[in-house]
């Protein structure tokens, strides 16, 4: 059967699920420049069903898009060491500010100058938690949309059967070409890196990465073109900016609140029988338990 | 005109319980902005399911019946919603933060070319000064929602678009019924008319659904169990202490993932939220996104072997040492002195 062409959306964000003791300032609020940049777990799930529809219907392309600032280029080598073929950076100043309308007006915009058959983007990130923006391309797109997805079943020619996961249960889904999906974080974990391909990848780089380099680098390059990461800006794809950044954005953030956690008073007692003896009945007396 | 609208689930027999919760809230926001509240219903034999949505203090049930609509799929609810408010001109869109939830509004927002917020733990009603128009936003929806991994709270604004939509999960605004319930309208609207072929290109082949068997949320006591109790043999003890104490059993996610226990009793971010008089963690670190979904029970207690476990910091009493000895510890003297 023909071969597909796949686009994943990754995105890099802060690593916000382990935010230990050196991420904490003094005053108990979260230090943001001290987390550490990763690759959106689910994400990562998201590349690993791009990868397998690409092992399933051989000769198909996987090429990541990201969104973000420069450094947001280490998710593309990312993606070469796992297997994907292709990488774009969007990026732009002019797209800072974006909330999620604004960021998939912007991806969107992007995709419908490329090629592709399939989108395939993690749920969500976890910076944001909105799981908005998979379903916001896929409409901007005007593409149908297969949420939770947990298993590639079958792919023919005309469509793909997925699984995908109820809040209590399951579904088996079919849909024709083009489709975005996205992945849940009950979807199978990425492959790791390819030796070979980390190799062969390791010095790509973006153009803007390119300008402090060195004239050999710069020369390897014109050597070996796959190095090179395609960036795109906002007159690459043709958006209007009215629809990006702050002014695209219907959303406004009005307060933030940082959670302090405060350490409670608590009560530390061991695993004695008198100490536990005497916490039941205390229990018991102020009627916490019958 | 200008009405708050909720998005209703049904499985055919009832209204979500996610959704009669909006609709108590809705409620509440209608009367503080004097507006009313309705409900969209879309299915294939609703019955007289607009019934609950009356209880619960919708004057308006927009119903969209179709056979095709049995299961929720995402291209005809987008196309139905979306003429319902285009129609309605709501000036608040609510959804229940669920699988169709989080399928739906994103999509609607998107077609609707207005603002989304997601998970919002509150919602109130307030004013906005914008400095740089020089602009005062009043009864402006203040859609409230933990953000960067739990570690901050968020107060996100639609100052401009309509409308306003948010999406609550189950479990986090609280159903009550009225007393009396409302004398409601019913809209019904013709399904033929806004679908098309290409609302259907998806289809469904198999789908399998387990009512949910328990429902932690209103439980006043619970028992919970993370990775440290082990296995699924050792919540058995947890399951005991329950027994006798009158109390539920939950889970964290990472012992719901090792298949200690089943999902529904799944406690956090990704799960419930619960409230409990009493809540006995069992072996339970307390990663952020756990203590989202159980900080605001009254009482916490925290067993567990490390003294320095995150959750150590938000407990009433922690107790260092092992489950498998404490919670046997606590059954006996239980026993020995309740009345």
């Amino acid at each position: 059967m023909k071969s597909l062409k796949i686009i994943v959306l990754a995105k890099q964000v802060p690593d916000t699920r382990n935010v230990g003791k050196d991420a904490m300032k003094a005053d108990g609020t979260v230090n943001r420049a001290a987390l550490e940049a990763i690759f959106n777990p689910e994400d990562l799930n998201a590349l690993e069903q791009a990868l397998s529809i690409k092992d399933m219907v051989p000769g198909s392309e996987v090429s990541l898009l990201t969104m973000g600032p420069g450094r947001a280029a280490e998710i593309i080598r990312e993606g070469f060491y796992r297997g994907a073929d292709d990488g774009v950076l969007l990026t732009d100043r002019k797209f800072a500010g974006s909330d999620t309308l604004a960021t998939s007006y912007a991806i969107a915009t992007a995709i419908g100058k490329m090629e592709y058959d399939i989108v395939v983007a993690g749920r969500q990130a976890i910076d944001g938690d909105t799981a908005q923006v998979g379903p916001q391309v896929a409409e901007k797109l005007n593409i149908p949309q297969v949420t939770y997805v947990e298993k590639i079943e079958k792919i023919d020619a005309k469509s793909m059967t997925i699984r995908r996961r109820l809040d209590n249960g399951f579904e088996i889904v079919k849909t024709p070409f083009p489709v975005l999906l996205t992945v849940h974080s009950s979807a199978p974990d990425c492959r790791p890196r390819i030796a070979k391909n980390v190799m062969k990848y390791k010095h790509a780089r973006t153009l803007t990465e390119l300008q402090d380099a060195s004239e050999d680098y710069t020369r390897m390059f014109q050597d070996r073109p796959y190095l090179k990461i395609r960036e795109m800006g906002v007159d690459d794809i043709g958006a209007e900016i009215e629809a990006l950044g702050l002014s695209g954005s219907p959303t406004k953030v009005k307060k933030i609140e940082n959670v302090v956690f405060k350490a409670k008073e608590a009560k530390v007692i061991s695993a004695d029988d008198k100490e536990i003896e005497d916490l039941i009945v205390e229990l018991i007396e102020n009627h916490t338990i019958g | 005109m200008n009405n708050i609208i909720v998005y209703c689930e049904t499985n055919g027999n009832s209204v979500a319980e996610v959704s009669l919760e909006l609709v108590t809230k809705a409620r509440s926001l209608a009367n503080q902005l004097k507006v009313q509240v309705e409900g969209i219903l879309i299915g294939n034999d609703l019955k007289g399911l607009e019934k609950q949505l009356y209880a619960h203090g919708a004057q308006v049930v927009h119903k969209a019946e179709d056979k095709r609509l049995g299961f929720y799929q995402t291209l005809p609810h987008t196309s139905i919603v979306c003429r319902i408010m285009d129609a309605e001109q709501p000036q608040i869109g609510l959804f229940g933060a669920t699988t169709v939830g989080r399928d739906l509004a994103p999509r609607v927002a998107s077609k609707l070319k207005s603002g989304l917020t997601a998970d919002c733990t509150s919602l109130e009603i307030g004013e906005h000064y914008e400095k740089k128009t020089d602009t005062k936003y009043e009864n402006l929806l203040y859609q409230i929602r933990p953000a960067f991994g739990g570690n901050i709270v968020a107060t996100i604004i639609n100052p401009d678009t309509r409308p306003q939509l948010a999406t609550v999960r189950e479990g986090v605004m609280k159903r009550e019924e009225l007393d009396t319930p409302l004398k409601g309208k019913t809209k019904n609207w013709n399904v033929e008319e806004i679908v098309g072929k290409d609302d259907f290109v998806v289809e469904i082949i198999d789908r399998q659904v387990e009512d949910k068997k328990v429902n932690i949320k209103g439980a006043q006591i619970i028992i919970a169990g993370g990775y440290g109790v082990g296995s699924r043999d050792n919540f058995e003890l947890l399951f005991k202490l329950a027994d006798v104490l009158g109390a539920e059993v939950g889970g964290t996610r990472a012992a719901v993932d090792a298949g200690y226990i089943d999902h529904d009793r799944q406690i956090g971010q990704t799960g419930v939220t619960v409230r409990p008089k009493l809540y006995i963690a069992c072996g339970i670190s307390g990663q952020i996104q756990h203590r989202a979904g159980m900080m605001e029970s009254s009482m916490i207690i925290s067993i567990n072997t490390d003294p320095n476990a995150p959750i150590n910091s938000i407990a009433d009493y922690v107790i260092t040492g092992d489950f498998s000895e404490v919670v046997p510890k606590l059954i006996k003297y239980y026993k020995k002195n309740s009345k």
